[in-house]
């Protein structure tokens, strides 16, 4: 019972510091608007004598680069509770290492679906049409992309001393992640060596599946999408929480 | 069981270096109990153990009858602490910063609500509890740390450097309220500090720790020879040379964001 408390008001916390950092949150909403603008009008006209719209194609990418890239950060975000000391009043606090990595899940998965949220409640402006049916689908991929890369990030923060290394983080595994996922550029017809790596990446499955969702076209069928991602999740979730236990204990 | 501390034989090893060596220490409900020691003595160290954030390399203790290695949630429902290096969120205001900390012990909603107006007016920040916490001055987090450290009515509330930086008439407030919730509330108090003449005229009984080890232990008063201050007695127990501590990444940090924020 007391576990379940700690969870949620370890869950509040990171609320309550979402919604007081309204710079970063405006912040985190640049680079997305920019890829969805610029690179979706300037390709759009390159698609559309296939009959195809790049904008629409996108969106579902954008939306799993938002997740992806805030869920990492907040994941590692625990290196700076480290630093400023917070941990130490969680971690002499009569609850288990799990509850603690849990909230922090929670959380941070919760506070990355807000910002998604926010860009696509953004795209219809935009000329991006989804459809309503898809959402629920769309959102259960959501849930499951930043439930995993806030595990990989707390996982990683495990191994850190501090945040010197974010930046190597973010762009030798995250940034390419996201460009092998298929989030701008569709899967088949891709050189057998660059279709391997997208098939390795599992951003790959949930961008595809929120796609089929919302677009209705995807490259797998959705059992493949969800069970891959879910796996992966379930992975992520177990590797955060063993390597922050280890570190910790 | 009288002892609210009870330690045999405990020791931290780092590598080559033995930062706890073998310290045997007991220390009875309801005492203030001073640690004093130079830089690197061991006293962090110490409090860490006991606090369960840190595995002993060999040794045993209690604390409040709790096994700290077999028993750590029951050691944790137990004590409270104010660490030496600040752990307040500063990103929520001090109400939000004391719900939190009363969920985690496992206060209902109403005994949080209670206790966190208690504690904050035990420490006179009532009126300042929905600033946030970044807003504070330095004096204003050490109390409000301390009003966090006693919010579960902890048997045991370890103190490690409490008063460091403060302006005299900050520490006073802060010793004030110690000594109220010992003589109120029977609260063990363990606490560290440099300032060696706060120590003589709050603590009944002190331990002098050098590397690792007790060097001295008893009431200020009989640890004094004729005319000597308690300040004397430390530099006779361990000598005039300045120690080396290594800084850890969280100092290192600090001390980069003060000079950023200058």
């Amino acid at each position: 019972m007391s576990e379940f408390t700690a969870i949620r008001v370890l869950w509040k916390r990171e609320l309550l510091r979402f919604v007081r950092a309204k710079s970063r949150i405006a912040g985190s909403l640049g680079m997305p608007l920019f890829f969805l603008l610029f690179l979706g009008t300037g390709l759009n006209s390159a698609f559309s004598g296939t009959g195809g719209n790049y904008m629409e194609f996108i969106a579902p990418g954008i939306i799993g680069m938002v997740l992806m890239f805030s869920s990492v950060s907040s994941g590692m975000i625990v290196i700076m509770d480290r630093q400023f000391g917070f941990l130490k009043e969680i971690l002499v606090a009569p609850i288990s290492r799990l509850s603690i990595v849990a909230g922090k899940i929670f959380g941070g998965a919760t506070t990355s679906i807000l910002q998604a949220a926010i860009i696509m409640a953004l795209m219809p402006f935009l000329g991006v049409s989804f459809n309503l049916s898809g959402m629920l689908a769309a959102f259960a991929f959501m849930v499951l992309i930043s439930t995993a890369f806030v595990g990989l990030g707390i996982a990683i923060a495990s191994k850190m001393e501090d945040m010197h290394g974010f930046q190597l983080v973010m762009n030798f595994l995250v940034m390419p992640l996201f460009f092998l996922s298929g989030a701008l550029f569709p899967l088949n017809n891709l050189p057998g060596w660059l279709k391997v790596l997208t098939l390795i990446d599992p951003l790959t499955y949930g961008i595809d599946g929120m796609r089929g969702a919302l677009t209705g076209s995807s490259a797998m069928p959705f059992w493949v999408d969800f069970g891959v991602l879910a796996l992966f999740c379930g992975a992520m979730f177990a590797l955060g929480a063993w390597l922050f236990t280890k570190k910790n204990s | 069981m009288k002892y609210a501390i009870e330690t045999d034989k405990l020791t931290k090893k780092y590598g080559e270096l033995t930062a706890v060596d073998a310290l045997s220490l007991r220390i009875r409900r309801g005492e203030i109990f001073g640690l004093l020691g130079p830089n690197g003595a061991g006293k962090t160290t110490l409090i860490s153990m006991l606090c369960t954030i840190l595995e002993p390399t060999s040794g045993k203790a209690k604390v409040n009858g709790f096994d700290i290695s077999a028993e750590q949630s029951s050691v944790r429902k137990n004590i409270g602490i104010v660490f030496q290096d600040p752990s307040l969120d500063d990103e929520l205001t001090a109400w939000e910063n004391l719900d939190i900390h009363g969920a985690l012990y496992g206060l209902s909603p109403q005994d949080r609500k209670a206790r966190a107006e208690s504690s904050l007016k035990t420490v006179e920040l009532y009126d300042k509890k929905d600033e946030l916490v970044k807003h504070y001055s330095g004096g204003m987090k050490r109390r409000l740390e301390i009003a966090r450290g006693l919010m579960h009515a902890p048997a045991v509330l370890f103190l490690d450097e409490p008063t460091i930086g403060l302006d005299p008439q900050t520490r006073r407030h802060i010793w004030d309220s110690v000594k109220k919730m010992n003589r109120e509330k029977k609260v063990t108090v363990i606490l560290t500090t440099h300032y060696i003449d706060e120590a003589d005229a709050l603590c009944g009984r002190v331990a002098i720790v050098d590397r690792g080890k007790i060097v001295a232990c008893g009431a200020p008063s009989k640890l004094k020879k004729k005319g000597e201050s308690l300040e004397e007695v430390f530099l006779r127990l361990t000598g005039n040379e300045i120690r080396e501590e290594k800084g850890s990444s969280t100092q290192t940090m600090r001390a980069r964001m003060r000079a950023w924020n200058k």
